[in-house]
């Protein structure tokens, strides 16, 4: 079944794919920026610090999507005995750690002009705090122990409990009375942003996207060639 | 226009302190990949230097390890 995924052969693809992505990824960060900062209107309550927004929401968005991903592939590694899959989690988690920082950082500026304080033990932000504090937990077990056997059930167990989290950051607006807005983009339902400020996020989201699929190609190309210079030393 | 740009409403320090924390952690995160993969692939070029002609030439047969020297002379 994952016979596609491996290294041997995926590494022909993901050696080369990086020029490509990096390309890319500078054209739509640039259309993102200009869109973000200069085209996109101001809000009428917020002003200018709306487009705050523009690098906070993105950034959350990833660090989630990403934790949930580490979370299914070691589950699937774990059932389908696959070190692959462990090892494509690995290559993913230092970018879900980043842009979890970013959503912080960014959200705690965003919080000074809007809510006048930069930190509050509101439900969304500690819920988000905590996902940062799983990941590092996450890359400290990769770092620490040298038994990958027991690499794989730890992180695993890491991922299990803290997805557990995920859910709660994403309902937590609407499970608490909290300082943080409730969510303007609904898949199912008519979102509440208006179409000015859905085009440069969704753009800002794609070129988030696509510097976590460089950074994870990036990684993953280290992760393989560090097996590889194992494998010449057994030669 | 540069400085409306720039103050944007008494909000600049606040939307650029944000994007400029983005883009460098985003930089800094490039960096420290990139350096972590070249001292990687130098790691794996020296190795196999020091290969002994049969174990070079056995070495050589995956794809794989063609494929990391061949990025290698790319740097």
């Amino acid at each position: 079944m994952f016979k596609i995924f491996e290294p041997n052969k995926i590494f022909l693809v993901t050696s080369r794919l990086p020029k490509y992505v990096v390309g890319l990824f500078c054209i739509v960060l640039i259309i993102g920026l200009a869109e973000a900062l200069i085209f996109s209107p101001e809000d009428y309550k917020q002003s200018d610090a709306v487009r705050i927004m523009y690098v906070h929401v993105p950034a959350a968005w990833i660090s989630l999507g990403i934790f949930t991903s580490i979370t299914i592939l070691s589950i699937s590694g774990f059932i389908f005995k696959s070190k692959n899959l462990f090892l494509i989690a690995k290559s993913l988690a230092p970018s879900g750690f980043v842009f979890n920082l970013i959503a912080l950082v960014t959200g705690s500026i965003w919080g000074k002009p809007t809510w006048g304080t930069w930190w509050a033990w509101d439900a969304r932000i500690t819920s988000m705090l905590i996902l940062l504090l799983f990941y590092g937990m996450y890359l400290i077990v990769w770092r620490i122990y040298e038994d990958k056997e027991k690499v794989y059930k730890i992180s695993m167990i890491i991922t299990l409990i803290g997805i557990i989290n995920v859910p709660i950051i994403k309902y937590s607006v609407d499970w608490w009375n909290t300082l943080h807005q409730p969510a303007s983009i609904n898949i199912l339902a008519k979102s509440s942003i208006h179409s000015s400020m859905l085009f440069p996020l969704g753009i800002m989201t794609a070129a988030f996207a696509l510097f976590s699929l460089l950074i994870f190609l990036m990684k993953y190309n280290t992760e393989l060639i560090k097996i590889k210079n194992k494998g010449l030393d057994r030669l | 226009m540069i400085n409306e740009l720039l103050n944007m409403n008494g909000y600049g320090l606040y939307v650029w302190s944000a994007f400029g924390f983005t883009l460098f952690s985003f930089g800094s995160l490039y960096i420290v990949t990139k350096i972590q993969y070249v001292k990687e692939q130098s790691k794996f070029v020296k190795k196999f230097g020091n290969l002994d002609t049969s174990k070079a030439a056995q070495a050589r047969t995956q794809r794989i390890n063609q494929e990391i020297l061949s990025g290698a002379s790319n740097i």
